[in-house]
């Protein structure tokens, strides 16, 4: 006698099972076929061709009303079961009623709404089946339509191509750093971006969505930093949960999908499940493979065959038309752990691999994914590669191959690079000098000027000159700026500029880093030269920062920190005075310090104190001091004319207005400066990095002192009339000193290196050149002149600078 | 093992840390670039340092009082540098923070 097999749910994996059960065992069972969609199977990967345009629904149907005609399957579509009565053996669905033998559970996933308001808006869809797909269609007839997709990830980017295949105007936006965070590291996150840019795809990363708003439909998506991206559209694919709701009812053993057996037994023995909804082992399965090994099983199972799931590893392609990306195991980095990193920035290329004890566990790939299979059977085999080691990259046609080229990003540039700033030399008027005769960097530098002013494109005019000649020029060796780079800060500066690098991502992409995410010297360089070279673009890395940065407070020996608030040109008064004084008793401050700098240091207060000193000083008027920073510390003043008989000026006045213009900028190591009002300099400006002494006829500036490591007195940069013209010169020097500087020299290490006549010709004697970098530094400033103790003494933060939890008073059972 | 739920994983930021009080003192949880959770005792070998305030790079800390280097996984000090710290069992599911309580309220010498 047949059999009663119910089937809940017509998805992908059940119909796999069919497929196994009819070809086995064609007349053991009376098969009941429900699906909450009006449709029967298809292949609902193939959903992605359908939304561009590449397929048709037709196309990808795969069982079509035939093959349940032929095979008598009883078809309830459009039938959502509702309830399992598992001591009637009886399954109800909104329509009516089936009884079973065997039950199979294969519901699929929900895809995951995030709980904003506005999320219920006509024009707000998912991603996960053939009404949604139409939905999309149909909003993109709209010839000037606009769609937002919140969320990067595999189903979010295609349907971002899709749409924007069909002409809408699509942005992305993704909660975390870097696209398909999943499946792809940030070297390859940042080249699929530039690829779906280059098609015209806005993408916005550490995106929160906060609502999405409308009156009677979707009109716009509101992120928690205010800003809004109008929408016609808006397609939700931030994840799914497995569809466990009808399991979970009947008292099955859910956990965060319906617990199966290895024979795909949940927890009741007539009740089989499969596909996204089960939870197998403690994990959950998103991609076809690992179900469709599964359905093998469910079959044998109900054949009262032997079989056990052994899920095997999966690889993860993405199906956008010309974006060519492969990942698959684990490529985290780990102890014992070893990359492979093979980039190569003129074809946008990134391979790496990841390799332990001598076995490939994980490979991330983009721009060139053809070994993908062979590196994921080195990888599924666990095959000893020990002797491939050395050119195992370049994959399995490449074995003996040649080795990464160390001048691949020089190589790459364009022609129209710029190389050196100074001059506005470019890599194609350099070329053009050696196609002419030059072969040494003197002769370069007679013939085109590169590299012949500030000098600190020295190292890529080399480069060029290496890639050019070969052996025949032979490049004196530099000093990298870590292990992780072949470049010099200096080199990497002028590429950041020169192509527009943006992002720490595009810096270690296009200049070919060695290591996935750099390391502790390298990263706070570079936060420092994005944030310099881009205030508006790039968003600054707290975690690229040392500590003291990233606390704003100095750390001290015993991992207390000291507080210093800022006193204007040194002065301060009696409510600035009782408010320290408060603070040093409530928060019981042990020392309490007058520093060389001209202000009060509270030293030894404890992290989680820190927000809460802040809010009590802020009320009173003091904002942080930036004793900590890689920036503006102290303008250290004398009392000037105000009260000394000797004073010519107002020096005291001078300093703060330099303060208050300066204060809260980031520059490549601390700048300190000092305003004295007579040649005796009280305020000890001659050791300054930059020092101004008032004179009656005017202001002498110095610059480049040093009282610390090194002692130098200032060289005289000009002598000034008026305070103004003091100001916009200390102003514009600095900014040029934030442009140029290799991170962690101070402006006299760098002035000898650049020189003091060419910083004058910048500065001094070029007006405008003087009020362009005075416009950058001010707009540098409308982003980060802030206090950071006022952004911080906010409740939120104060729970980040505690504990994360406390077990002290946790029982010990 | 009994696990013991800390928090969200969003609570501590990427390539960052967050600290926890025992009994015994600090323990230092790092959450990684690629969102594991590693936890270690939050004092520095060499001179006390607190681990938890250091650059967080791959699957290793630096120190940020003298740039020693720590590997996350065994605890061990990198390079020329000799020394260790504890660690302790951590990981994470559905978007949670587990540590292994037993070891944390009881101590590592157990
Ligand atoms: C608090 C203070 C000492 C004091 O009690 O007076 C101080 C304290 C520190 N100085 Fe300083 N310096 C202080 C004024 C100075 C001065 C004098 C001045 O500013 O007029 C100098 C010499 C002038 C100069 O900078 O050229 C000075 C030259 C240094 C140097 C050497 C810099 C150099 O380029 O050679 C360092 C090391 C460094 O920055 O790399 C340093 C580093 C430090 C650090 C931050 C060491 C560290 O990295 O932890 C100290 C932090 C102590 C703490 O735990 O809070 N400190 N330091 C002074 C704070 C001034 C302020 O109000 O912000
Ligand atoms: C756009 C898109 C692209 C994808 N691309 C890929 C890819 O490239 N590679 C890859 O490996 N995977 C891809 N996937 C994932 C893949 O489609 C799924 O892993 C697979 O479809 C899951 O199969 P399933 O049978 O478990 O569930 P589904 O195929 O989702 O089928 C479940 C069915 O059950 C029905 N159902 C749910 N509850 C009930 C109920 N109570 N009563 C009746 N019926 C119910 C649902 O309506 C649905 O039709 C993609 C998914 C989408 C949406
Ligand atoms: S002189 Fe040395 S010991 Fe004194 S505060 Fe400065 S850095 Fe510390
Ligand atoms: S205390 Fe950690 S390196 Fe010195």
């Amino acid at each position: 006698m047949k059999r009663k097999l119910v089937i809940i749910g017509a998805g992908m994996a059940s119909g796999r099972v069919l497929e196994h059960i009819l070809a086995q065992d064609p007349d053991g069972w009376d098969v009941t076929l429900f699906n909450a969609e009006p449709r029967g199977n298809y292949n609902r990967i193939m959903l992605s061709p359908v939304l561009s345009g590449e397929k048709t629904y037709a196309e990808i149907v795969t069982h079509d009303d035939d093959f349940y005609a032929q095979q008598n399957i009883t078809c309830r579509f459009g039938e959502a079961v509702v309830r399992i009565d598992r001591d009637a053996k009886v399954v109800h669905s909104n329509k009516g009623s089936a009884p079973y033998d065997k039950l199979l559970i294969a519901t699929g996933s929900a895809p995951f709404i995030i709980p904003v308001q506005g999320k219920d808006l006509p024009g707000v869809i998912t991603y996960r089946d053939m009404d949604d797909t139409q939905a999309m269609i149909d909003a993109s007839g709209n010839p000037s339509g606009k769609a937002v997709v919140i969320g990067g990830g595999l189903l979010g980017l295609e349907a971002a191509a899709g749409l924007a295949l069909r002409g809408m105007e699509v942005t992305v936006i993704h909660l975390m750093g870097h696209l398909m965070e999943r499946q792809l590291d940030p070297a390859a996150g940042y080249l699929l971006q530039k690829d779906l840019e280059a098609r015209g795809i806005r993408v916005l990363c550490k995106g929160a969505t906060k609502a999405i708003l409308g009156k009677d439909r979707v009109e716009a998506v509101l992120l928690e930093d205010g800003t809004t991206y109008p929408a016609d559209l808006v397609c939700m694919a931030v994840g799914i949960r497995p569809e466990t709701r009808i399991a979970t009812d009947a008292a099955l053993e859910v956990a965060r999908g319906v617990v199966v057996n290895d024979q795909m037994v949940t927890s009741d023995p007539d009740i089989l499940a499969v596909g996204e909804c089960v939870e197998h082992d403690s994990q959950l399965f998103g991609l076809v493979a690992p179900l469709y090994d599964q359905a093998k099983v469910v079959a044998a199972t109900l054949l009262g065959q032997d079989a056990a799931f052994r899920p095997v590893q999966t690889a993860t392609k993405l199906k956008v038309t010309g974006v060519d990306l492969f990942s698959a195991g684990d490529f985290a980095d780990g102890e014992g752990r070893e990359d492979i990193v093979f980039r190569d920035p003129a074809r946008g290329v990134y391979k790496r691999l990841v390799i332990e004890n001598d076995r490939l566990i994980g490979a991330v790939m983009y721009g060139d994914t053809g070994d993908g299979s062979w590196f994921f059977g080195l990888i599924k085999d666990g095959t000893d590669i020990a002797a491939m080691r050395d050119t195992l990259i370049f994959g399995p046609a490449y074995q003996g191959g040649a080795s990464a080229d160390p001048l691949a990003a020089v190589a790459a540039l364009p022609l129209d690079a710029e190389i050196c700033g100074c001059n506005g030399v470019c890599k194609g008027t350099i070329l053009k000098a050696i196609d002419g005769g030059a072969a040494t960097l003197g002769d370069i530098r007679a013939t085109t000027k590169a590299s012949a002013s500030c000098g600190t494109c020295t190292g890529l005019v080399e480069q060029v000159l290496a890639s050019a000649l070969g052996d025949a020029f032979e490049k004196p060796a530099a000093q990298p700026i870590c292990g992780c780079t072949d470049l010099t800060h200096e080199d990497v500066r002028r590429l950041i500029k020169a192509r527009e690098l943006k992002s720490m991502p595009a810096v270690m992409q296009e200049l070919g880093w060695k290591t996935s995410c750099g390391c502790h010297v390298c990263r706070p360089a570079l936060n420092f030269y994005l944030l310099a070279d881009w205030p508006l673009d790039y968003t600054d890395d707290a975690q690229s920062r040392f500590v003291n940065e990233r606390n704003h407070a100095n750390i001290q020996k015993d991992g207390t920190y000291s507080v210093v608030p800022r006193m204007w040109g040194g002065m301060t008064n009696p409510r600035e005075l009782r408010a320290i004084a408060d603070a040093a008793d409530k928060y019981n401050v042990p020392a309490v310090k007058v520093t060389g700098g001209q202000r009060v240091d509270l030293l030894g207060v404890k992290k989680e104190h820190l927000p809460h000193i802040w809010a009590d000083l802020n009320a009173a008027g003091l904002v942080s001091g930036h004793a900590y920073s890689k920036g503006l510390r102290t303008v250290k003043t004398c009392v000037g004319t105000d009260f000394c008989r000797f004073g010519t000026r107002d020096s005291t006045g001078l300093g703060i207005k330099l303060e208050q213009r300066l204060w809260g900028s980031w520059t490549p190591h601390k700048v300190k400066l000092a305003v004295s009002g007579c040649p005796r300099n009280c305020a000890e400006a001659t050791c300054k990095d930059v020092g101004i002494i008032c004179v009656d006829s005017g202001y002498d500036i110095g610059v480049g002192g040093a009282a610390g490591m090194d002692l130098k007195e200032v060289e005289r940069l000009a002598k000034v009339a008026t305070e103004q013209e003091a100001i916009d010169l200390t102003v514009a020097f600095i900014q040029l000193y934030r442009e140029h500087a290799k991170y962690l020299d101070r402006p006299y290490k760098w002035l000898a290196k650049v020189g003091l006549d060419w910083v004058k010709a910048q500065v001094v004697e070029d007006p405008e050149n003087r009020a362009a970098l005075i416009a950058r530094f001010d707009l540098s400033q409308s982003v980060y002149q802030r206090d950071p103790w006022a952004e911080r003494a906010t409740s939120q933060a104060q729970a980040e600078f505690a504990a994360l939890a406390d077990l002290t008073r946790e029982a010990a059972e | 093992m009994s696990w013991l739920d800390i928090g969200a994983l969003e609570e501590i930021p990427q390539r960052g840390a967050r600290v926890v009080k025992t009994v015994h003192g600090c323990v230092a949880v790092f959450r990684t670039g690629d969102d594991q959770v590693f936890a270690i005792d939050d004092r520095c070998p060499h001179k006390g340092g607190p681990l938890s305030e250091g650059i967080v790079h791959g699957h290793a800390v630096t120190c940020p009082l003298h740039n020693w280097v720590f590997s996350l996984e065994t605890g061990l000090a990198q390079g020329a540098d000799d020394g260790a710290v504890n660690t302790y069992p951590a990981r994470v599911e559905g978007g949670r923070i587990l540590l292994d309580a037993a070891r944390l309220i009881r101590g590592a010498a157990a």
